[in-house]
């Protein structure tokens, strides 16, 4: 387990970068430069990361980074790897870096044929549920009950399970983190890097302006997600499912918090009634119950 | 197979450059700001990690320094200090 003053000092997010205040993702983002320091290759569609950057001819990421097409993150990612190997450049690590529209609705085709040709890279899917940057339309990845701009009374669908998507793939290492942790994902993101294959971190990043909360709670929302049991944190190496520190404690229904804390510090959520409630509670329940037989039996994923 | 050694020999691409304050200076979109109290910070690191702008600098001490010119005044750094040494303060002017 690495420790936070462990981390390196160096920044290669450079400050003065257009992410609203209080921005998730961009923690996650200095999290990743942290883990992997600047011998990584970003792959970049169109996200709230492509705002973050800042307008042309300046850049606030001070490693190579490739704008790409909202639907072809793993398709290049899978190009830039072959140029990377045909040059011996090996010890640069691809890194597809995608929002949770650019994954789970638009670049899904594009990230499982990815993951089928085995391609060496680390895809990271930054879940702040909706589409951030073009104003916060419904994504695949949005909750039930959630208010986005075109979901006004709330989502009535629920949302889609994506690491367990990528765990069908059959590749080597399926993980999902939170910001809030920042010693679970620099340690998963190391992890990462060493492992031959395609590797995919979901990684939940609370945003204050489509969740609609104060801009100081981003890493509180975080951390009560994991505590609540609505975001846990896993892992599944090869196919082993296993729950990390703090979720692996929670597996107990008493000790976990009740989600009604996490859903009122949201106003994306002020609308539900108890009765939703009660039946978000309920399927968080359900899926413990799975995490649990899980985590406690030989099978894999 | 011959490869571009240099950026000249590249063929012409779009290119942004690493600049700090791509935005522009951003700690004009504030309007509280973090103050710390140094003789209570226990020097934990946990606003320098949790900072999402990277405007908390970590002193060669651990303790950190905030740079008035890009932070965004988010606050997040004020809500996690589990001591409170950092306040956030109404900006004048």
């Amino acid at each position: 387990m690495v420790s936070i003053k462990e981390l390196p000092r160096e920044e290669y997010l450079l400050k003065g970068h257009a992410a609203c205040a209080g921005c998730g993702p961009s923690i996650a983002l200095r999290l990743l430069f942290k883990a992997l320091g600047n011998k990584v290759f970003l792959v970049v569609p169109a996200c709230c990361t492509t705002v973050i950057q800042g307008p042309y001819p300046y850049t606030s990421f001070a490693v190579p980074l490739q704008n790409m097409l909202f639907e072809a993150t793993g398709a290049t990612a899978s190009g830039i790897a072959a140029a990377l190997r045909i040059r011996g450049l090996e010890d640069i690590t691809v890194v597809g870096w995608a929002g949770d529209g650019g994954t789970v609705d638009i670049g899904i085709q594009a990230l499982s044929g990815a993951a089928e040709r085995e391609t060496n890279f680390i895809y990271i899917c930054y879940d702040n549920e909706a589409y951030g940057n073009t104003g916060l339309q419904r994504s695949g990845a949005t909750p039930y009950g959630a208010w986005t701009t075109t979901t006004p009374t709330g989502k009535k669908e629920r949302k889609k399970n994506m690491p367990f998507i990528m765990a069908a793939h059959k590749i080597p290492y399926v993980a999902t983190a939170c910001p809030s942790y920042p010693t679970d994902f620099v340690n998963k993101l190391r992890k990462a890097k060493e492992i031959k294959g395609t590797k995919y971190i979901h990684v939940l990043a609370p945003c204050p302006t489509g969740w609609r909360y104060d801009s100081s709670k981003t890493v509180e929302i975080g951390r009560l997600a994991v505590q609540t049991g609505i975001w846990a944190l896993y892992e599944i190496e090869n196919g082993k499912f296993r729950l990390n520190f703090p979720s692996d404690r929670l597996v107990d229904k008493a000790k976990r918090k009740p989600i009604k804390e996490y859903l009122s510090m949201q106003e994306r959520f002020r609308h539900l009634t108890e009765a939703e409630i009660e039946k978000i509670q309920m399927w968080i329940d359900e899926d413990w119950e799975y995490y649990r037989k899980l985590a406690s039996s030989e099978a894999c994923v | 197979m011959s490869f571009p050694k240099t950026r000249k020999e590249m063929p012409l691409t779009p290119l942004s450059l690493p600049t700090v304050g791509s935005m522009g200076k951003t700690g004009s979109w504030r309007t509280f700001k973090p103050v710390v109290n140094y003789s209570t910070c226990t020097k934990c690191t946990l606003c320098w990690i949790y900072c999402p702008d990277g405007a908390i600098t970590r002193r060669e001490d651990d303790s950190p320094e905030i740079d008035y010119e890009y932070c965004k005044g988010c606050g997040i750094c004020a809500n996690e200090c589990p001591v409170k040494a950092i306040t956030m303060e109404r900006e004048e002017e």
